[in-house]
């Protein structure tokens, strides 16, 4: 592209592409969300749904194509911690949360705020900081657990409170990574839920397996595979597309 | 105070202990007669005080090893080149009362035939300058080296060897003659220190009670760090470093800062060792050394701090014990108790402490705490 495109989309992916040893994990994959949008993102295995996210995020560098935030910043050319302070967070399939840390002390860490060293080798933490912190305790239901170390949480626990870390964070694009992997049917109801909320005031994108949990979510919803996109519009439309029918089913 | 805000419950029993210890040994050799039974010989206070340089030391490398995953085998480096700094001062001190009796050179310049000091050597007659050397070279070695390393990524094993390389490399250079610094000998023969002659139990005394107020402060400023959210960092990189960088922080910038600073704290160490045990060879880079501050942290517990001093104090004085009896078998009683220390304290002495405190406590109540990730 010879002239840096214009967008109003909060993210821009256009013809991006990753390969490992020769493998296409992204082909030419281009999509775009707008401000304030929740976007399911599905496929079947190997579509290239968490290279994507590792592009978004700075993990991996695609071989070619554009990556725009707010229409303006190229994220192919930022790095993990930059990318993250321009405010874009990350959820992982598998919870990672800091073991050892308490689930306050794991939030405390995710809070929003300058992260140099010098600063936070002096701050105190700050009326306004504490208050914040409860607010996202009551909301993934973990006041009562505060003080435990989060290597000592459920898994279902872990993935609230890896959510409520991206709460924390503030974050203008929030991707999230198989958030019901692994949850029992009440608390995956109570996640769909949890991101519509989250949804109102940011932009989210979510990479899901399970259809039932697609379904609550209720938003657009952007079929991959093979590492480009295969089928975009409402859950029901692209249920109905013969070629998501084919992939999904086999031929 | 900064500096206090995260001392504890067990951190001001450690430091009481340290300011006893700082107390009474001192008092056991000035006022206590040589027949008492309290007595502290000049040979005791020498060798306590060199137990403290060793816990600072240990300190040390508890600092980034204990809470930020990086297993330094290379911190021997830091501790020489701390060590130097103070010889070279402690030379120039020596004046014209070498044997060559010259002025300017010292003794094994003169041997050499070497007609100047060289401009390395300059200024390392005042001693202010030669303490700020003491930490800026050290730490400008671990900041260039760790800029490169973290930079690039290089984490785990892969670091630890290029540590030990480091130290080895070092090792080598020393030993030249045409490096200046003495080579194979070493710097040696001191006579005064700030005027003070370093035979006489007063300064001994002086240097003991120096050795215990640096790992007193060291001790504080690495509860301060590791207690401040810039610590909460460093242990949230040790367990998951990826995710630490996708929350935003620069995890090069904060493993440079631990590095740095921990790099100057040995080399602190190392200056008050050398005036205690009157010289400094390049046997003090060797890769082995390095191993063993790490056996010290692993025996107290790793990620503690006081464990850390503990274990360099207990390790070191059965060091003191076996090679007096049985020379020969030291380095394998140090191989067995790594792993056995390894196997069935992973925690170390510490770990052992808290667990027993915790079944006395609370018959049958599980441990919250997570099982310890094992050594990198």
């Amino acid at each position: 592209m010879a002239y840096p495109p214009t967008t109003d989309a909060i993210l821009y992916l256009d013809g991006v592409s990753v390969s490992f040893d020769g493998f296409k994990a992204l082909n030419a994959l281009s999509f775009l969300i707008d401000p304030g949008e929740l976007r399911a993102i599905i496929g079947p295995n190997g579509a290239g749904k968490t290279t994507m996210m590792d592009v978004v995020t700075g993990k991996t560098r695609p071989d070619g194509g554009t990556v725009l935030f707010e229409g303006k910043v190229d994220l192919t050319r930022q790095d993990e911690a930059a990318i993250a302070g321009l405010g874009i967070g990350r959820k992982f399939q598998k919870p990672t949360v800091f073991e050892h840390h308490s689930v306050f002390d794991n939030l405390l860490l995710a809070l929003k705020g300058n992260r140099s060293p010098y600063r936070t080798l002096f701050a105190r933490l700050g009326r306004d900081d504490r208050g914040r912190i409860d607010e996202i305790l009551g909301i993934i239901r973990l006041g009562h657990v505060r003080e435990e170390p989060a290597g000592a949480l459920s898994h279902g626990q872990k993935q609230w409170l890896e959510i409520g870390m991206l709460l924390a964070q503030d974050p203008k694009l929030l991707l999230v990574d198989e958030p019901a992997a692994g949850m029992t049917d009440a608390e995956t109801a109570e996640t769909a839920t949890l991101l519509k909320e989250i949804a109102q005031s940011h932009s989210v994108v979510v990479v899901e397996h399970d259809m039932a949990f697609v379904r609550e979510l209720g938003c657009r919803v952007t079929v991959l595979h093979e590492g480009s996109v295969l089928a975009e519009g409402s859950l029901d439309q692209v249920s109905a597309d013969h070629r998501v029918i084919e992939v999904y089913l086999g031929r | 105070m900064w500096l206090t805000r995260h001392i504890g419950p067990a951190g001001w029993t450690f430091l009481f202990v340290l300011a006893v210890v700082a107390t009474a040994v001192p008092y056991a050799n000035q006022l206590l007669p040589p027949d008492h039974p309290w007595h502290a010989s000049s040979y005791v206070v020498g060798l306590l005080g060199k137990y403290l340089t060793f816990a600072l030391l240990a300190l040390s490398v508890d600092l980034i090893w204990g809470y930020c995953g990086i297993l330094s085998l290379g911190h021997g480096a830091f501790f020489a080149l701390g060590g130097y700094a103070m010889g070279m001062y402690l030379m120039r001190q020596i004046g014209d009362r070498g044997v060559y009796a010259d002025p300017l050179l010292p003794d094994f310049m003169v041997f050499l035939n070497w007609q100047e000091l060289p401009w390395y050597w300059y200024g390392f007659d005042s001693f202010l300058f030669a303490m700020l050397m003491v930490m800026l070279v050290p730490g400008l070695l671990a900041f260039l080296f760790g800029w490169f390393a973290f930079r690039s990524r290089v984490t785990g094993v892969y670091l630890s060897i290029i540590t030990q390389a480091m130290t080895y490399a070092l090792m080598l250079a020393f030993f030249r003659n045409d490096m200046g610094f003495g080579g194979n000998n070493g710097l040696t023969d001191f006579k005064d220190i700030l005027g003070f002659d370093l035979q006489s139990d007063a300064t001994r005394c002086a240097l003991f009670v120096a050795s215990a107020a640096a790992l007193g402060l060291g001790f504080m400023l690495a509860r301060a760090v590791t207690g401040s959210t810039f610590g909460k960092v460093l242990v949230a990189i040790r367990d998951a470093e990826s995710r630490t960088r996708f929350l935003g922080y620069r995890v090069d910038h904060y493993k440079l800062a631990a590095f740095t600073l921990s790099a100057m704290m040995a080399g602190v160490a190392g200056a008050l060792y050398v005036p205690q045990v009157g010289i400094i060879n390049p046997g003090e880079f060797a890769p082995a050394n390095s191993i063993e501050i790490v056996v010290w942290v692993a025996v107290g517990g790793r990620g503690t701090l006081i464990g850390a001093a503990l274990g360099a104090v207990v390790v070191n004085y059965a060091k003191t014990v076996f090679t007096g009896t049985f020379p020969e078998y030291w380095l394998f009683f140090l191989g067995g108790l790594f792993v056995f220390v390894t196997l069935f304290m992973p925690r170390g002495i510490l770990g052992v402490a808290d667990d027993l405190r915790r079944r006395f406590r609370r018959p049958s109540a599980p441990s919250a705490r997570p099982a310890d990730q094992p050594a990198e």
